[in-house]
């Protein structure tokens, strides 16, 4: 057999035979999952489709997260719909307030080592995190998912990203290292492909580091992302699946982790990456965390280092949604909420929040908001006349502090 | 004709995703891209982009509002995965094609099974990307639910 990827494997491993890059397979799908976006859409094809009963309910997901709690009649009876249908097929399902899908399948280990899992939401490669390959797909294809247990897909080829070292600067975390990628391989440049992590790095780096690496690939077009095993701990014992030592990549990228400074995107483009000392001083009236990519409890709690015992300046808001509910009691009981509230800081419902520019801090015209979450095309969080910068939890908590993008350093 | 990486938070905005309604879709795509795009567009017209068309989320609804608004054809130099899958999905024609010299109000027509885009107005054919025949398929039954409610599996 020759050297395989980790997707390879993994997918090898699903249709029980060896596949490699390019090769197209009908794979077995471990398990799923949909939003209140995508999830009315799935539903609505997988009735077309003449489904009644769900290939696989005990790995099927419905989480209201996206416009959580509903702001209007209209999506509150899409909510409605969700939960009577999960009712109905008995799928597992998560009220508001449960959180951002992403984290909620991470906490409950919905999502295993070696599996495939496909999600009706783009940042779905999050679960590369845990060494699974996952990927984003639209309702339809979801719908598919839900009433044959299974998808065609090709068997993504892979970028090799290499993460020397075994320190990060100051100030320095996986979201900017996650930019310096972005801005190597582009918005497009891993279009269908794996992204596939490995180094010493990996050592130091938490569940919460690897999911903020894997979420950010749909940043890249990858069809997935995923964490090679060195190092991640999980509460229970699995199997890892490593790459082989001479598996074929189509890219190797090699960067030193204490090259890396913080890292900023600026409007209108994720790939669009500067050193935040670069463009420190800018004026900005509004901070945003939390999100699959930045709401965890690291995320608070670098934050709260930084806003500790401060306040946050008038004319300058800071709004905070806890990426599950969670998280959101780990950071009450450890008093992370209560410097952040004292701070200023504006707590709203763990779910997505304004990043998806429905409701709960929609910007206003003009306004340059810093943003910990994955995207800032324009009107993105609901008014195209407002620019998005993106950057770490830190560089928002210590640019908040200020009203101008500032370097989070000691001196915050 | 729009330039590289028009993203589906521009062709339908996260604040109008949330809905079955498909019109109301349709009566706010690629108004971030394009505000006169509802008042230019005419059934029937098709769609010019440049490199990865659709990047950004799953959202289905950016392939069903262009469809919903009565575009014909969406041609790219290539398209976002999801965005590509989503189109064919639920029956939107889109092509991929490298290289074409196609202007604004040139006349086109197409043939999705061979991947040949004809300009009338430059006397020029252009050719597609080839789709592997699961997609071809798919596109040609008019998207996955009629797919699979004909073939009850996907046949590679």
């Amino acid at each position: 057999m020759l050297p395989q990827t980790i997707a390879e494997k993994i997918l090898s491993k699903h249709v029980g035979k060896p596949v490699y890059a390019g090769e197209l397979c009908v794979v077995p799908v471990d398990g799923a999952m949909a939003t209140d976006t995508t999830g009315p859409l799935a539903i609505k094809a997988f009735r077309e489709m003449g489904g009644e009963r769900l290939a696989n309910p005990e790995r099927f997901h419905l989480i209201i997260d996206h416009a959580a709690p509903a702001p209007n009649e209209r999506i509150a009876n899409l909510h409605r719909m969700m939960r009577s249908f999960a009712e109905e097929t008995g799928s597992h399902f998560y009220d508001i307030g449960s959180g951002i899908c992403h984290q909620v399948m991470v906490d409950h280990h919905r999502v295993n080592p070696g599996e495939v899992f496909m999600g009706a939401d783009s940042h779905t490669p999050t679960y590369g995190a845990v060494n699974a390959l996952a990927c984003g797909v639209g309702s339809t294809d979801l719908a598919a998912v839900m009433l044959t247990g299974k998808i065609w897909l090709k068997v993504p080829s892979s970028i090799r990203v290499n993460l020397h070292g075994h320190h990060l600067r100051e100030g320095v975390s996986a979201k900017d290292i996650v930019l310096e990628v972005v801005k190597h391989i582009t918005i497009s440049g891993a279009n269908y492909q794996s992204v596939e992590y490995h180094g010493e790095l990996l050592h130091y780096l938490s569940l919460s580091d690897r999911m903020v690496l894997c979420n950010m690939v749909a940043e890249m077009g990858a069809k997935t992302g995923i964490v090679s095993p060195e190092g991640l701990q999980l509460p229970f014992n699995f199997e890892p699946v490593f790459a082989d030592k001479e598996a074929v990549y189509t890219r190797v990228l090699d960067i030193e982790a204490e090259t890396i400074h913080p890292r900023l995107a600026i409007p209108h483009s994720p790939d669009n990456i500067h050193d935040v000392s670069a463009y420190a001083g800018t004026p900005i009236t509004y901070g945003f965390i939390g999100t699959c990519t930045n709401g965890r409890l690291q995320d608070l709690q670098s934050a709260a280092a930084i806003l500790k015992n401060k306040k946050i300046p008038s004319g300058v808001r800071l709004v905070i949604a806890p990426a599950s509910r969670q998280v959101l009691l780990d950071a009450m009981k450890d008093g992370t909420l209560q410097i952040l509230i004292e701070a200023g800081a504006s707590i709203i419902n763990s779910g997505c929040g304004p990043c998806v520019g429905t409701h709960d801090g929609v910007p206003g015209d003009g306004e340059v908001v810093i943003s910990a979450a994955n995207r800032n095309f324009k009107g993105r969080m609901g008014n195209p006349r407002s620019d998005i910068y993106l950057a770490s939890p830190a560089t928002v908590a210590a640019s908040v502090l200020y009203g101008r993008i500032t370097v989070p350093n000691q001196s915050n | 004709m729009y330039g590289d990486n028009i993203d589906t938070d521009r062709i339908i905005p996260g604040k109008y995703t949330k809905t079955l309604d498909l019109s109301m879709l349709a009566a706010h795509v690629m108004e971030d891209v394009d505000p006169a795009f509802a008042s230019r567009f005419q059934e029937g017209d098709l769609i010019v982009a440049g490199d990865n068309f659709g990047c950004g989320s799953s959202r289905e609804q950016a392939p069903l509002a262009l469809k919903t608004a009565q575009v014909s054809l969406v041609i790219a130099r290539f398209f976002a995965r999801i965005f590509f899958r989503n189109a064919i999905n639920i029956g939107l024609p889109v092509l991929e094609v490298p290289h074409h010299s196609i202007q604004m109000g040139d006349e086109i027509s197409f043939n999705l099974a061979e991947g040949k885009v004809v300009n009338h107005t430059r006397q020029e054919v252009y050719q597609a990307t080839p789709l592997p025949p699961v997609m071809l398929n798919i596109m040609q039954e008019g998207g996955l639910v009629p797919y699979l409610k004909k073939y009850k599996d996907f046949i590679l």
